[in-house]
């Protein structure tokens, strides 16, 4: 099937500064897709890159295999940097003019007004809201056109822990339908939960892709045991020397965790003592620092 | 661009500074075309330039004195009321909320441009209508005929009239579009409005001939060539004749066609936000 987005060599540079280099972004139909980096590192740019608003210096951009800015843009609804709206009308009206922009029938208003709560508010004047209003409202008119893609930026801004898991399982239940949803965030934990699949970017570039258990990357063994020496010649004979290494007092094994309990009794049948056995993950947190320090290191 | 166009006008008819700002063109142009000059002729005082005597005031003259503001003062506010339009959508980084929707910039563009074509005529026939009421008074007040200017007539003075706010307000969009915000394309478009078109035409003109052949090119001096040739008093500022009625015509089209294509271009071509 045709990706709901794809870019080619996509780059944008303002004035001398590269933001955006070299970006080969795929997102499949129906999948949630995170898009994770930090402060500047370029997410904005690229989704106002995907919508059309700013030009790229190069490369290309497909939406369903047609180029933005070609015509209207179809079948899209996106919230970029932060809710905007006209201060003097209410939130409702406000909904109502991008409505007759979009030419979807009113209806629609009061619909999405209701999926993101913001009903009994919806008729105050706009300029009166909390942040957090606006940004429900940002993320009412994106979904004003029931769109197959909906590109999402920071959608938790300024929400409370409440509304901030509010938005993450109404963002898990619309990517649920068969929509494509592109979510740009620095938060990993936000990513971690509502993703299928998550391109990290750092400097400008795409550092790392894949799902969240591939960015943790390869798990293994964790294993501490008496005496070192004997169970890490033990260990090496079992599993072969190069996914055997010693750190800090004891072993980490490349292996799957799933081996835990025929390495169990293997050591033990040796007549190595095993005092902790458990599976090995990076710490995603860890990881991602990793990869953003690569990728802002490559570029310096 | 019907879609675009309708909502559009929901965001002009719903937003306050556009009544504010039709509020104050309507109570400048009564104060300074009727309310003034009559309170003169009544008080007998007659300054030192009392050429507005009572037949000026009365509706037969109503195509002349709807028009005299237009070079200048009505010229300003409709020129504000154009940069409001596209340069709030800017300053409130709405752009995006509305390209989201779907629209193409040109489409959300052309809808705009319709609708301050709209809001142009509606301010040039409030003006009309204001000073239809405001004669009538008069006339009726001072016992004198109420003699209407012809059909054609009025229908040439509310066409010139829509001709050359609409292009004022273009010259405000183009600032707009060009410095992509709001405070500073008000604050240069009055400047030119209000200051360097009189010091032009006052102090420039008179002193250099090439200045005053250069007059003869500019937007302001050709819309107060056209008010003037359809009776608009000769004692309002930028009200002179300085090329003939025809020509202003012409010289004012082409620089509302270019004003609409340059914007178009500009905000086609450069990056939104
Ligand atoms: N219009 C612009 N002119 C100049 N530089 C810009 C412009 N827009 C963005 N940049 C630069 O591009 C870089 C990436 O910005 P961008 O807004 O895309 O980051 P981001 O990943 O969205 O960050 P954040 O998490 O803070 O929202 C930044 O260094 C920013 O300063
Ligand atoms: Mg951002």
């Amino acid at each position: 099937m045709e990706p709901s987005v794809q870019t080619e060599a996509l780059s944008k540079r303002y004035g001398g500064r590269t933001v955006v280099r070299d970006l080969h972004l795929i997102v499949r139909p129906g999948e949630v897709y995170g898009f994770l980096g930090p402060n500047g590192a370029g997410k904005t740019t690229t989704l106002r890159m995907l919508l059309g608003l700013v030009r790229p210096s190069a490369g290309t951009v497909r939406l369903f295999g047609r180029p933005p800015g070609a015509g209207r843009l179809a079948d899209v609804g996106a919230l970029i940097e932060g809710p905007a709206f006209y201060p003097y009308l209410s939130g409702r009206d406000n909904l109502r003019v991008l409505a007759r922009h979009a030419g979807v029938g009113m209806d629609r208003v009061a619909l999405v007004l209701d999926l993101v709560h913001l009903a009994d508010r919806a008729d105050d004047r706009y300029a009166g809201y909390s942040l957090g209003m606006k940004q429900r409202l940002g993320v009412a008119a994106a979904l004003l056109r029931d769109p197959r893609l909906l590109v999402l930026d920071e959608p938790t801004n300024g929400l409370d822990p409440a509304g901030m898991a509010d938005m993450r399982q109404l963002i898990r239940r619309l990517g649920a339908g068969g929509r494509t949803v592109l979510v740009a965030s620095h938060l990993l934990g936000e990513v971690e939960q509502i993703c299928d699949r998550v391109g990290v970017i750092a400097g400008g570039r795409l550092v790392a892709e894949g799902s969240i258990a591939q960015l943790r990357g390869a798990v293994g063994l964790w294993v501490l045991a008496d005496p070192l020496d004997a169970a890490v010649a033990h260990a090496r004979t079992l599993v072969g020397t190069e996914r055997v290494r010693v750190v800090g007092g004891g072993l980490e094994l490349s292996v799957a965790p799933e081996r835990a309990a025929w390495l169990n009794t293997e050591l033990v049948t040796a007549g190595v003592a095993v005092r902790e056995l458990r599976p090995r993950e990076r710490d995603l947190e860890q990881v991602f620092f990793d990869l953003v320090e690569k990728g802002t290191a490559d570029v310096a | 661009m019907s879609r675009s166009f309708s909502a559009e006008i929901v965001k002009l008819v719903r937003r306050p500074s556009c009544w504010l700002l039709l509020g104050i063109a309507l109570v400048t142009s009564l104060t300074f075309t009727y309310v003034l000059p009559y309170a003169s002729i009544r008080s007998g005082t007659g300054g030192p330039n009392s050429d507005r005597t009572l037949p000026m005031l009365l509706p037969d003259q109503l195509v002349g004195n709807s028009l005299g503001g237009l070079p200048i003062f009505l010229g300003a506010i409709v020129l504000i009321i154009g940069v409001l339009v596209v340069g709030s959508e800017y300053g409130w980084d709405t752009w995006k909320t509305v390209l989201s929707q779907g629209p193409s910039r040109l489409e959300v563009y052309a809808g705009k441009v319709l609708a301050l074509a709209a809001a142009a005529l509606v301010v040039v026939l409030a003006v009309f209508a204001v000073g239809a009421v405001a004669g009538t008074l008069i006339a009726v007040t001072e016992s004198q005929p109420v003699r209407w200017p012809s059909i054609d007539d009025l229908l040439a003075g509310v066409g010139a009239g829509w001709l050359i706010a609409v292009t004022w307000t273009m010259l405000g969009v183009v600032l707009a579009v060009a410095m992509r915000s709001v405070a500073l394309p008000v604050g240069l478009g009055l400047v030119w409005m209000l200051a360097v078109q009189n010091l032009l035409a006052g102090v420039a003109a008179p002193l250099l001939d090439w200045v005053a052949q250069v007059q003869k090119g500019l937007p302001g001096p050709n819309a107060g060539s056209l008010v003037a040739a359809l009776g608009a008093p000769r004692d309002t500022p930028g009200v002179a004749v300085v090329v003939g009625a025809g020509q202003a015509v012409l010289v004012l089209a082409v620089y509302l066609i270019a004003f609409v294509l340059l914007a178009a271009l500009l905000l086609r071509r450069r990056d939104i936000g």
